[in-house]
């Protein structure tokens, strides 16, 4: 095909994905579903109580059971760890972080692990784990992270002498003039409950060895290549003895992305016993072995004119780190602390964030890690200061959006691109406002049993984790670049490696996406690789929402390189100088003679043969590019939730869901729809169905699925979704990143629509999820 | 232990099984059809959803010794000489699936969902997944695919 003739371009289109037919036919490669000859199943006996210590433990009737290989307490596995399990964000210099080993025997929360098990199948290693006895002391539990740092409250860590992990601010002051004496101040406290993530899939860890010593480590993770890194230091192991692979993986949101005492275990036990180990959560396991989302305690402030200009804004965050720091854990609530303004211009800004330790499950991130928590506290509170003003909860946020970028916020960091009014007008297109209005009113008006409520949030975020200088600022332990190769096989097959690490994503189809359009080639001559690092050698994997704006980009750069090369070999070839050469579309043409052309997968083919190459070229057609972003992305945009509200019984449904996002270029439209569908239903679901709870003692009272409500399609509606597109100067694709908008915007979306619908029967607060209980007792303690 | 026979995608099986083992683990274990997964372990989730006796089961809510005698139909049984299913192929068109974990147990169930002649609507669609969690999709483009299958499966029928 020759360079003018057109050709329909792969990005922007929507592509079906390659990754499908093989989930579909049920050939999905889960851990789960690998047993190589010999396997060993590997079960842990976890700690029922929140807080207690292991006074006696007996292993030997479980030795004894059938099937039954080798069991271990922490005793006997304390000197196969070479460091405690990693936490990569000391977010201060005094941060405390109290040591945390795969097993333990002094239990900090329900689910801390004390002894492992491993026999021949899962039922004998759970049948003998019931045979474990332990003589446990039990310890006073820390629990609710509102009085954590009380007075005489238990301690999560004695030793430590405090709950307290650490604090962390950042302060601006611009104008000078205090908070409180803003003309209108509206200060809100609210708790954002304890999330847990559900991924599909439950989490598995295989660990095979070789008789060389080596262990390939077969994962449900979300960061092969972090993995790698850190088991290797954690066992004293060199990184060139550990091989980690991230199989077909069902789902993270951030729940697989850590390093897991049951990752440690498997390959330190595979070592010592040498033979494969492996280990599948159960749900209700999961519930207490994986990492939980959110629980924070939020004081927002927003200070403003009369006429509805914001001056201050202050948040004073209070954060449950749970009993130990896993991976990115202290650094949740720091992800969101430049957007505590949102998409606003205030200009005074102020964020202080207390990590507190509470014996219960570790938490991290979890799909929108840090930001939800932000855009919750702003959302609810332009509301709140929109009726305090008397203004428009709509025109409060119209009026106060910044309006020119690039922006640097009080915040300290500067948007790169956004239109937050083009997003709010287009959401009002779709809404038809008025008529919404006037059914409302009519309902109010006949007292209707079922009310109407129209939620609004307006929101902006910040992802594309993340340029490296930055995060080596604010102490971050690793970078966030990555790395892509673009190679050309000898006949012209394109082979891309990336860093990043799908599990839902469709990095497969996006990224042959974008290098066949670059490459000029068919989509089904690239191949797409990820996730084995003996394959993909270096990536820092996929979360925050990076691996479009980071990996995506990084892909962009490699094919620059490789058309660069390829250029060289043409001209030499075609004897012209390499200025003389225009490319389009895969093909180079001699300017001035369009019928002297050729291909970039011709050149591959010269490259290989290495016939006739300049002189001093090497032979073959291949590049690496390592990017690391000089910004974050700003992905941002305008939601709005109708909501039915049953007065009688409090229920609140969802009537209709409007999402108008700002991603900027949309590679693949079909794959950011899902990625907002699925963001949208986990911020709804935060705001109606979900609320993981303990009681006094510590113990997970919501712990399984039937008393932890996620959503099925019953409970939801469809969505309406469109979009603005602003694209990013800061990158050559003018990408933002999709992966977590949803679920930053929706949760007060969602909320504002449940008080909007009884806001007339003087309803003014309620904490999430809205049950119906909650609802009704709303309403009645209003009438009273 | 107890002696059992089941068919499973046309293929007869005969196997000695603990009366406490699960079906699903029968199938994913001992038959190596790993297509069928374990989601949870409070019969919540349906990704161990599959066709028996014409019937859609949770296949971790039976033990494998009550499947003695029956027809069963997993994923891997679904396309035939390597067509998809009219579900299939709609859950593709439609991007009905992100990290598929929950893809076979909800395909099934959509399957039997239409072959018994329920997904009428979107409403009764909804309703009738009710039984299948997915973390990934928001449920919205599985709706669409359940339609439109529905609508080619009516067509051929």
């Amino acid at each position: 095909m020759s360079a003018t003739e057109e050709k329909t371009a792969y990005v922007g289109s929507p592509v079906k994905r390659r990754e499908d037919r093989t989930l579909l036919t049920g050939r999905g490669t889960y851990v789960d579903n690998m047993a190589p000859v010999g396997t060993l199943s590997m079960f842990v006996v976890r700690s029922p109580y929140a807080h207690a210590r292991v006074k006696a433990i007996s292993l030997d009737a479980a030795r004894g059971a059938e099937g039954v290989v080798a069991a271990f307490s922490a005793a006997d596995l304390q000197g196969d760890w070479k460091a405690a399990m990693p936490c990569a964000w000391p977010v201060t210099e005094d941060m405390k972080n109290p040591p945390h080993y795969p097993l333990t025997d002094v239990a900090r929360y329900q689910g801390d692990g004390v002894a492992v098990v491993l026999a021949d199948t899962r039922a004998h290693a759970k049948d003998a784990a019931e045979l474990v006895e332990v003589d446990w002391e039990p310890l006073d539990a820390v629990v609710d992270v509102a009085t954590a740092l009380e007075d005489g409250a238990p301690l999560a860590h004695p030793d430590l002498g405090t709950n307290e992990c650490y604090v962390w601010r950042l302060d601006t002051d611009a104008t000078g003039q205090a908070i409180d004496d803003a003309e209108v101040v509206v200060t809100r406290r609210y708790y954002q409950p304890r999330l847990i993530p559900n991924a599909m899939e439950p989490r598995a860890a295989l660990a095979v060895p070789d008789p060389a010593g080596d262990v390939t480590l077969y994962s449900a993770t979300q960061i092969p290549h972090i993995l790698r890194l850190l088991v290797a230091a954690t066992l004293g192991m060199s990184e060139t003895k550990l091989r980690v692979v991230a199989p077909d993986v069902g789902g993270g949101f951030g729940s697989k992305l850590d390093v897991y005492a049951e990752e440690l275990l498997a390959v330190a036990l595979a070592r010592r016993l040498d033979r494969p180990v492996k280990w599948t959560e159960e749900r209700s396991e999961n519930y207490v072995a994986t990492i939980h989302g959110r629980d924070f305690v939020t004081e927002y402030t927003l200070a403003a004119t009369k006429d509805g200009t914001i001056t201050h804004c202050r948040a004073k965050v209070t954060a449950a780190m749970g009993a130990y720091l896993q991976l990115v854990t202290p650094g949740i609530p720091l992800l969101g602390a430049w957007i505590y303004a949102g998409p606003y211009a205030i200009p005074n800004y102020s964020v202080e964030f207390t990590g507190v330790f509470t014996n219960t499950t570790p938490t991290d991130a979890y799909r929108g890690a840090g930001r939800p928590e932000a855009t919750y506290v702003i959302e609810r509170t332009m509301d709140a200061l929109a009726e305090e003003l008397g203004i428009d909860r709509v025109e409060l946020r119209r009026k106060n959006f910044i309006k020119e970028f690039p922006a640097t916020m009080a915040s300290g960091l500067t948007i790169d691109s956004g239109d937050y009014v083009a997003s709010l007008d287009k959401l009002l297109e779709h809404l038809d406002l008025d008529a919404l209005r006037a059914e409302q009113a009519k309902r109010r008006e006949n007292g209707s049993e079922r009310q109407l409520g129209i939620g609004f949030s307006t929101y902006n975020e910040m992802c594309g984790l993340a340029p490296s200088r930055i995060l080596g600022a604010i102490r971050y332990a690793a970078g966030g670049w990555e790395q892509a190769t673009i190679r050309y096989l000898p006949t012209g097959s394109v082979q891309v490696i990336t860093g990043t690490s799908p599990h839902g994503q469709g990095h497969e189809t996006s990224w042959a996406q974008i290098v066949a359009d670059q490459l000029g080639c068919d989509i089904d001559a690239v191949e797409v690789l990820h996730g084995d690092t003996s394959v993909s050698h270096a990536g820092l994997d996929s979360y925050g929402s990076r691996s479009l704006a980071v990996g995506g980009v990084a892909l962009c750069h490699a094919a620059d390189k490789v058309i660069d090369k390829a250029r060289q070999i043409v001209a030499h070839q075609l004897e012209v100088s390499a200025d003389d050469l225009d490319y389009a579309n895969g093909t180079f043409t001699v300017k001035g003679s369009p019928d002297k052309e050729t291909t970039v997968a011709a050149a591959a083919w010269a490259a290989f043969a290495a016939h006739d190459l300049p002189d001093g070229m090497e032979p073959g057609l291949e590049a690496t590019a390592t990017y690391d972003p000089p910004n974050f992305s700003w992905p941002g945009g305008a939601h709005a939730a109708v909501v039915e509200v049953d007065t009688e019984t409090g229920d609140a449904r969802l009537v209709r869901y409007v999402a108008i996002d700002d991603v900027g270029t949309v590679v693949n439209p079909l794959i950011v729809d899902g990625q907002v569908h699925g963001g949208i239903t986990q911020g709804i679901s935060t705001a109606l169905y979900e609320e993981g709870t303990y009681d006094e003692t510590g113990s997970l009272v919501t712990a399984n699925l039937v008393t932890y409500l996620v959503p099925s399609a019953a409970e939801l509606p469809s969505f309406e979704l469109d979009r603005t597109e602003s694209r990013s100067p800061t990158n050559p694709l003018g990408v933002k990143g999709v992966g977590e908008t949803g679920t930053i915007a929706a949760a007060p979306a969602v909320i504002n629509a449940v008080l909007d619908a009884v806001s007339h029967l003087g309803v003014k607060d309620i904490q999430m999820p809205a049950t119906p209980e909650r609802v009704w007792r709303a309403i009645q303690e209003a009438k009273a | 232990m107890r002696h059992v026979a089941l068919t499973v995608n046309g293929t007869r099986h005969e196997l000695d099984l603990e009366p406490r083992e699960l079906l699903v683990y029968v199938l994913r274990d001992r038959l190596r059809l790993t297509g069928t997964s374990v989601g949870c372990d409070t019969s919540s989730c349906g990704a161990c959803t599959i066709l028996l006796d014409g019937e859609s089961v949770k296949s971790c809510t039976l033990l494998g010794v009550q499947a003695d005698g029956a027809e069963i139909t997993t994923i891997e049984g679904l396309a035939t000489d390597g067509e998809l299913h009219p579900v299939q192929q709609a859950f593709h068109e439609n991007h009905a699936l992100q990290c598929g974990f929950c893809t076979p147990g909800m395909v099934m169930a959509a399957v039997s969902l239409i072959d018994h002649g329920e997904a009428t609507d979107e409403a009764a669609i909804r309703l009738g997944l009710e039984g299948n969690l997915c973390r990934c999709t928001g449920y919205h483009n599985i709706v669409l695919a359940v339609q439109q299958a529905a609508g080619v499966m009516e067509k051929a029928s």
